[in-house]
């Protein structure tokens, strides 16, 4: 499902985020990218969702190879990803209900039934009732679970997910990691960068571990790791 | 096909909805725009109502050729002759009898005829010729006056091609003014959409980093443009349409106080739809450039 080969993203001033990196993940897969801050989870994730371009090597999602990427075929290389962002990046100038049809807008889904599919996504989140609710409103656990709703409204076969429990009380992580499990059951391939090792415990799923840039070998396990953090 | 009609239904949805969301800033809008077109398209139907009169005046490209009162049938058939020769266009013979008979027939003319001795009006030629470029024209005059027992040769075209090149020089003027006004139309919209762009670029923002196309992000501001300086073409329109209202009577009272019969044309439904449809263009255009420039500064 998803290929990295030999990436490398070194930023104009000088700064080697990633160097050398390389894995794969099979589809129906879970897998937690893991790192201390500045590890580079957060440059990994942006080469993944297309947001930045590698400097060298190649990443291949679904087959499509984004460092080759042209420029007008991004938009429809996201639309196959279910991106969750570190700061949720919800409109809070408008209700959780629209948050969520905005990607079934973009995607042209008929009007009538958006609506009752934006509705489902909710429900899988566990926002049901809160439709009509404006984002401010919402505590962060629920804000959370708005963005969820939005990344998986189009049905992706992979959710990519930057620090998705940052800033949340343990209960609250707990609940969005089981919505997360609940995808990768039916098989979405679920891909979580974060820090949290007393979250990874709970999952039981492959860790990749990025040290400085470096993809440290061999992959541990859940366990290990999450004992020796 | 569906998705591209669902899209763009979405995309002008969303533009109207805008575009009503703010009645007072789209009036205003509204009202720039309107006035922006109203001044060349006045400038432009005085031009048409002009011609119009112009066009209506008889006697365009004629040259009368008068002969002294005492030249005699001989002189005529001398005439007659060289303009055969010269081919220079068709012609007619007036004789004084008859100019002197179709004067009497003119109103009031009578009396005063009546009390002539004898009839003062000379043998005349009116040449209608083929050429009628102004130079020939003054040539073939030229040539005419040289001509024995010729006393007079007349241009009739003279105000005529006055008139002319007096609406010629105010259609210029007003293809400038046009010119001016779309371009301060293209940057009110521009300026329109640009804010529209600021106020918006969280939400640009998302959308482009959830899969949104440039098209899907460009396509409600192109419809906002467009509908706006439709409605501006609307509105200047109505604008005309009020001014020739007004204007109507006193012009139809002037006319009649020199004899004449004009009535001053409006705007036909061909030119509303046209004004409508430039002013829709020159928006879309506006809204094209400014989403270029301005969306590339959201990543």
């Amino acid at each position: 499902m998803i290929t990295a080969n030999a990436v490398t993203k070194r930023y104009p001033e000088g700064h080697e985020a990633l160097k050398n990196v390389s894995f794969e993940i099979t589809a129906g897969e879970m897998v937690f990218l893991t790192g201390h801050s500045g590890a580079g989870k957060s440059t990994l994730f942006k080469l993944l969702a297309a947001i930045e371009r590698p400097t060298s090597g190649s990443i291949v999602i679904n087959g499509q190879n984004l460092a080759a990427l042209r420029r007008n075929a991004i938009p429809y290389l996201r639309r196959k990803l279910g991106l969750i962002f570190q700061d949720r990046k919800l409109l809070f100038d408008r209700t959780v209900l629209d948050n969520v049809l905005l990607p079934l807008s973009i995607v042209g889904h008929p009007v009538k039934d958006a609506p009752r599919r934006a509705q489902a996504a909710l429900a899988k989140v566990g926002l049901p009732n809160r439709a009509k609710a404006f984002p401010i409103t919402l505590s962060g656990g629920e804000q959370q679970r708005l963005a969820i709703a939005r990344a998986v409204v189009n049905r992706p076969a992979v959710i990519l997910a930057d620090e998705p429990t940052a800033n949340l009380d343990t209960a609250s992580a707990i609940e969005i990691l089981e919505i997360f499990r609940a995808f990768q059951q039916v098989g979405v391939t679920v891909v979580i960068a974060t820090h949290d090792p007393l979250l990874m415990a709970r999952l039981n799923p492959r860790i990749l571990r990025l040290d400085q840039g470096r993809m440290s070998e061999p992959l541990c396990t859940p366990a290990s790791d999450a004992v020796t953090p | 096909m569906t998705t591209w009609l669902v899209q763009h239904l979405t995309a002008m949805r969303d533009a109207l909805r805008r575009l009503f969301g703010a009645p007072l800033n789209t009036l205003l809008s509204l009202l720039v725009i309107g006035v922006a077109l109203t001044l060349p398209t006045a400038g432009w139907l005085a031009i048409e109502n002009l011609r119009a009169v112009a066009g209506d005046t008889p006697g365009v490209q004629q040259i009368s050729i008068f002969l002294t009162l005492e030249a005699g049938q001989p002189e005529v058939a001398e005439i007659e002759l060289r303009l055969q020769q010269a081919k220079s266009g068709s012609w007619r013979y007036v004789p004084r009898n008859e100019a002197l008979m179709r004067l009497r027939e003119s109103a009031g003319m009578t009396e005063i005829i009546g009390s002539l001795p004898k009839n003062p009006l000379p043998d005349a030629f009116v040449v209608t010729p083929a050429d009628a470029q102004p130079e020939s024209l003054e040539l073939l005059a030229k040539t005419f006056a040289s001509w024995p027992k010729v006393a007079h040769v007349q241009l009739d075209s003279a105000w005529v091609k006055r008139l002319d090149a007096l609406l010629r020089l105010g259609k210029l003027i007003v293809v400038l003014l046009a010119v001016l006004f779309a371009g301060a139309l293209v940057a009110i919209t521009f300026n329109t959409i640009r804010l529209q762009i600021l106020a918006q670029a969280a939400e640009i923002e998302v959308a482009k980093l959830i899969g949104a196309t440039n098209s899907y992000i460009q396509r409600p501001l192109h419809y906002f443009g467009m509908l706006q300086g439709a409605l501006g073409g609307l509105c200047a329109a109505l604008l005309v349409g009020t001014g020739s209202y007004f204007l109507t009577p006193p012009v139809a009272e002037l006319a009649q106080l020199y004899g004449g019969s004009f009535t001053l044309q409006g705007l036909s439904t061909t030119d509303i739809v046209a004004l409508t449809a430039i002013g829709g263009g020159l928006g879309w255009l506006g809204a094209k450039i400014s989403a270029l420039i301005h969306l590339r500064r959201i990543s």
